[in-house]
């Protein structure tokens, strides 16, 4: 290669690199704020501000949500499987909701660690298939649940 | 078919406004950008014919360098 | 090798095979995309969360994956620009940005029409969502970057390097996903990995990307025809070009 192409190659490459080693740092430094929600656990360690307002996201716990008969208050657990954060939310959720679906609550923590959100978004996986097929899976997880239930019951 | 009948495709469960508005937005644009592209070209090659016939009729008005005729004359918009 | 290198850098030589590859790349492109859109919309299955707002992956994802592509190709071609001083190189990277811009919106476009009815909300400053509006931001200015620079070389070299700049922003957008809590779902096409959905739905949406792509190359062509005409107006086979269209 011409020596004047190797060092306009090298003066770019370096160029590339420094910017790429600055927008690394930066963003690992504002790692929290690019965060969008923070964990369960998170929230149980004590990471967590309260009063101030933040996003909180998980899995909405199975058997968890109760829903006021009378008025659009909604009470759920968010958990990651390690902790769980009580939610209150006063509003109309998002189709998506259900239990066992990922959601991220807008909203503030209080004194008794509970967060009172005035914001639910539905949050989803990069999995998607036919209704039938997903029927045909939760019933295979099911049958699964059920001999290994039978299977090893001495284990518990 | 994934749906019984033309108003069921419609519709698409309720989805429908936001499944036709994305798709017509996108076909709008898309559509938009091939025209313009070609109208584009067709310009261009219009008016360096017209100057080209200008040279040659022997007017001896300067001819401009060409970088700066396509930032200066030419709407890129 | 070299030969081939000097050849692409010579714009009549390339002006006659785009003009030879467009019919290709127009009549191809659109009937991947036609078809990939009508079986994406009408006989894919719905999905079992989503019902049929999902059918918008069909035009989200060819756009947002085409916005990205377009962006590296445009980063390659600036390398070029600076090293080489390879021309064409920069025509290329004047030709596209704008059919960058435009895909980039649509993509934008598409997923906050998705996200009203899945998510519960149009738009959120997560990292997925704001390091797209950033390459928005970087193809608008790269374009007005060209136009308000009137040298030539000068126009090319800046906007090489802001070209370059921004390319961080693509392993950005990438992993942002996996690198941050966001709203935005991973990816389901994932290189190593099978994708998360069923043939029925994968096969649709992989014509449609392979559509979008061949009616970039189309867009391409005819958007870097138009800028070597006007660049090389003064030579002989320009004018040959133009007089020899005109009867």
């Amino acid at each position: 290669m011409h020596p004047i192409r190797k060092k306009r190659l090298t003066i770019v490459l370096f160029l590339l690199a420094g910017i790429g080693v600055a927008v690394a740092l930066t963003t690992y430094a504002l790692r929290q704020n690019i965060n969008l929600f923070y964990d369960p656990s998170q929230i149980a360690a004590g990471d967590v501000p309260q009063d101030v307002r933040i996003r909180a996201g998980g899995m909405v716990e199975e058997g968890s949500v109760i829903r006021d008969p009378d008025s659009l208050k909604v009470e759920f657990r968010v958990t990651d499987f390690n902790s769980s954060v009580p939610v209150e939310y006063n509003g109309i959720l998002p189709d998506l909701f259900a239990e066992g679906q990922g959601v991220v609550a807008m909203g503030k923590l209080n004194g008794q660690g509970r967060f009172v959100a005035d914001q639910v978004l539905a949050k989803h996986d990069e999995n998607y298939m036919p209704p039938e097929v997903a029927d045909a899976l939760e019933k295979a997880s099911k049958g699964q649940h059920k001999a290994g239930e039978t299977a090893q019951p001495q284990s518990y | 078919m994934a749906f019984d009948s033309l108003s069921a495709f419609i519709a698409m469960e309720g989805h429908g406004p936001y499944v036709w508005t994305c798709y017509g937005v996108f076909f709008l644009l898309l559509a938009g950008l091939m025209v313009w592209s070609r109208h584009r070209r067709s310009v261009m090659m219009e008016a360096c014919r017209r100057n080209y016939e200008r040279q040659d009729q022997g007017q001896q008005r300067a001819a401009k360098p060409a970088a700066t005729f396509t930032r200066v004359e030419v709407s890129q918009d | 090798m070299w030969q081939l290198f000097h050849k692409l850098g010579s714009p009549k030589w390339f002006y006659g095979i785009a003009t030879r590859l467009m019919p290709w790349l127009l009549v191809g492109g659109a009937l991947l995309l036609l078809a990939g859109i009508v079986w994406g919309l009408a006989f894919a299955p719905k999905d079992y969360l989503q019902g049929n707002s999902y059918r918008i992956i069909f035009i989200h994802v060819p756009t947002a994956f085409l916005a990205q592509s377009v962006y590296i190709m445009m980063a390659v071609a600036a390398v070029v620009t600076l090293v080489w001083r390879m021309k064409l190189a920069d025509v290329f990277v004047k030709a596209v940005a704008p059919v960058g811009l435009v895909l980039t919106f649509l993509a934008l476009f598409t997923g906050a029409v998705w996200g009203k009815p899945t998510w519960g909300t149009w738009w959120i400053w997560d990292a997925r969502l704001t390091s797209m509006l950033i390459l928005l931001f970087l193809y608008g200015g790269v374009i007005a970057l060209d136009r308000a620079i009137n040298d030539e070389k000068s126009a090319a070299r800046a906007v090489a390097v802001l070209v370059l700049v921004g390319v961080v922003n693509i392993p950005i957008i990438k992993y942002s996903v996996e690198w941050w809590n966001t709203l935005h779902q991973p990816a389901t096409f994932k290189l190593t990995e099978k994708p998360s959905m069923p043939a029925e739905m994968w096969v649709p949406l992989l014509l449609s990307v392979l559509g979008l792509y061949l009616i970039f190359g189309w867009l391409a062509c005819l958007r870097m025809q138009t800028e070597i005409i006007a660049r090389e107006q003064r030579t002989r086979w320009v004018k040959d070009l133009v007089m020899a269209g005109r009867h």
